[in-house]
């Protein structure tokens, strides 16, 4: 197999999967980070996402581009308010409840997805689109836009953490929350923050994967296990961690092909979740092990 | 519905809430008595129902197994399997907070579908096995049914009464201590890890013995014979509402949430089929909710766990979440 293939059918659709993941692990470590549990109803927010961008597309028949924003918005909504609603009054009890009740509340995400758009299989545009071939690599625009956009939002979100005010009250409820209780931080608008943030990248995560295959509403769910995989390997807690972590998970998934059967591809994320907790639990980055 | 058609429902019912209620003690011994979340019981539930099969079934071409052994070596073999998976996840996991393990789990149950899902060699992949031996098959339909409710009935009781004798026993009471205070436990001495696994393990075997008396029951096994996510949320949603660590009450949350689960199911069935479709979605959702709510207004279940000692000094998490 020569290098061009390898890079054209492996390297290149790794890369765009693994920025999906990037996007969804990047929220999953936030969460485990600030708030101290995992959250299961990820993917499926992902899913709601990605539907909530369809409902625009075939609504107003604009690309799914330009549904991006909408469907980012409304699913840190749908965030912030099931944190109200069903993860709120948990939070003096202990942490794995919480986890718990988001395995109910991925049923029910879905169960609503399911409702409204049924279980079919969707997609935003029909028809196939061609790659372009730029010095011999094909490369489709999609994957540009899903590439570009994971480091703009991802880039945008360091920025945040890093200078701004309220992302650096983030930062030091993840570092120590009594501390930062004690600094007079207020928590409660660092959990919507952390909601807000999450949420919306979830929502690009699952549009990016509509976009690049098809909706289903599955889709979500299977997505969990390498953004899962993704946040520990890059170090919980990490944001830089976690773009890493997503982008060798979606390597290794396309890659595994090579040496596995392909029924088995979506155990790969498995695997390094499971290594990385054998070997070394905190991550490339030396995130947090809970 | 004519008088013997409501005889067979009742003893079908029954049949699936023994085969639940012994589920649910497995996630009680898991989570009841040592906090451990297992969100892949499916996974264990299939790795039963398929080791059972392939030890009972009669031979077939292009397939290993076909061993036609009694069905007990069967069950047996399916609880040591189980057992078997558990171990090395168990292993890796739990030396972390129960979190990882909740991840890992989700994955072993993925992992465990692909692999019944392309292994033809091993499990026939989609066709599934078939013509599995049933105990008191040969009786008439009603009979049969009644016997083999009569056996399940049994078999979950004997289940019952030695986890009850084990939960009693000081394993039982330092598996309390591990799980309410993991750090005293620790500095008694306990190998906490090593009790975790312990719990897991036996768990997982009464998960896989759930899973071979299904197979039996049916007769097959096949990918599509229970869908894996909902599977395992009833049997979590049987045990929060029962009452987490507490035995009569895992096998009453198994009756009353299978009873509605069941029920309603009927009543949806009714609807012209566009609607009976989505319905189905609509009982997952209010199953869902279901859960916050119990979680919310009453965690410790119907039949909360028993003081055993020092009267509410052992209870897992304050009665009332106050907030400040």
């Amino acid at each position: 197999m020569g290098f061009l293939e390898l890079v054209n059918f492996y390297i290149i659709p790794g890369i765009v999967l693994g920025s999906i993941y990037a996007l969804g692990a990047v929220g999953i470590t936030l969460i485990f980070a600030i708030l101290r549990y995992a959250h299961l109803a990820h993917g499926d927010l992902a899913t709601l996402g990605a539907f909530v961008a369809f409902a625009v597309v075939t609504g107003i028949g604009v690309s799914p581009y330009a549904a991006l924003p909408v469907a980012i918005v409304a699913t840190a909504l749908v965030a912030v308010g099931i944190d109200k609603v069903f993860y709120e009054h948990l939070r003096e009890r202990p942490k794995i409840i919480t986890v718990i009740a988001s395995l109910g509340i991925a049923l029910m995400v879905r169960a609503v997805v399911q409702v409204i758009w049924g279980v079919d299989s969707e997609s935003y545009v029909r028809g196939i689109s061609r790659p372009d071939v730029y010095f011999g690599l094909r490369i489709r625009d999609r994957e540009i836009y899903t590439v570009l956009a994971m480091l703009a939002l991802v880039g945008a979100l360091y920025v945040f953490l890093s200078r701004s005010k309220w992302g650096k009250a983030m930062r030091a409820m993840s570092d120590n929350p009594n501390l930062a209780l004690l600094s007079g931080i207020d928590n409660k608008t660092v959990i919507v923050l952390t909601w807000v943030i999450a949420g919306g990248l979830c929502a690009a995560a699952g549009v990016f994967l509509g976009i690049n295959t098809e909706l289903k509403s599955m889709m979500g769910w299977q997505m969990l296990l390498p953004m899962f995989a993704a946040a520990i390997l890059g170090g919980v807690g990490r944001v830089e961690g976690a773009v890493l972590g997503g982008l060798i998970v979606g390597l290794a998934e396309e890659l595994s092909v090579l040496i596995l059967p392909s029924e088995y591809k979506a155990a790969t994320a498995f695997v390094i979740l499971l290594f990385m907790l054998l070997v070394r639990p905190t991550g490339i980055l030396r995130g947090k092990v809970l | 519905m004519e008088f013997i058609g409501l005889v067979n429902y009742a003893l079908f019912m029954g049949i699936f809430i023994a085969i639940y209620a012994l589920l649910a003690l497995g996630l009680n011994i898991q989570w009841g008595f040592a906090g451990l979340f297992n969100a892949g019981i499916a996974g264990f539930f299939a790795v039963g129902a398929y080791t059972s099969a392939i030890i009972t079934s009669a031979a077939a071409d292009g397939r290993i197994g076909g061993f036609e052994l009694p069905f007990l070596v069967g069950w047996a073999g399916a609880m040591v399997a189980a057992g078997l998976i558990a171990w090395p996840i168990g292993k890796i996991c739990l030396r972390f907070r129960s979190d990882y393990l909740a991840i890992a789990t989700i994955g072993v149950a993925e992992i465990i579908r692909l692999v019944i899902k392309s292994e033809e060699a091993l499990t026939n992949s989609a066709r599934g096995i078939t013509g599995l031996p049933r105990p008191f098959g040969d009786l008439p339909y009603v009979e049969s049914q009644a016997a083999f409710l009569l056996l399940m009935i049994a078999i979950l009781f004997v289940a019952y009464l030695l986890v009850e004798r084990q939960f009693n026993s000081p394993w039982g009471r330092m598996m309390r201590a591990i799980r309410d205070n993991e750090l005293a436990a620790r500095a008694m001495g306990k190998d906490v890890e090593y009790r975790r696994l312990q719990a897991f393990i036996f768990g997982a075997a009464l998960m896989g013995l759930g899973g071979a008396l299904f197979a039996h029951f049916n007769r097959s096994i096949t990918p599509e014979a229970i869908d894996p996510m909902v599977a395992t949320f009833l049997v979590w949603i049987m045990l929060i509402l029962g009452g987490a660590g507490n035995n009569r009450g895992a096998i009453l949350g198994a009756a009353v949430v299978w009873i509605i689960w069941s029920v309603s199911e009927i009543a949806t069935d009714q609807l012209p089929h566009e609607y009976a479709v989505k319905a189905k979605y609509i009982r997952l959702f209010l199953i869902g909710l279901l859960l916050q709510l119990v979680l919310r207004f009453r965690p410790e279940g119907l039949l909360p766990e028993p003081l055993r000692g020092d009267q509410g000094a052992s209870r897992r998490e304050p009665k009332s979440s106050a907030r400040v």
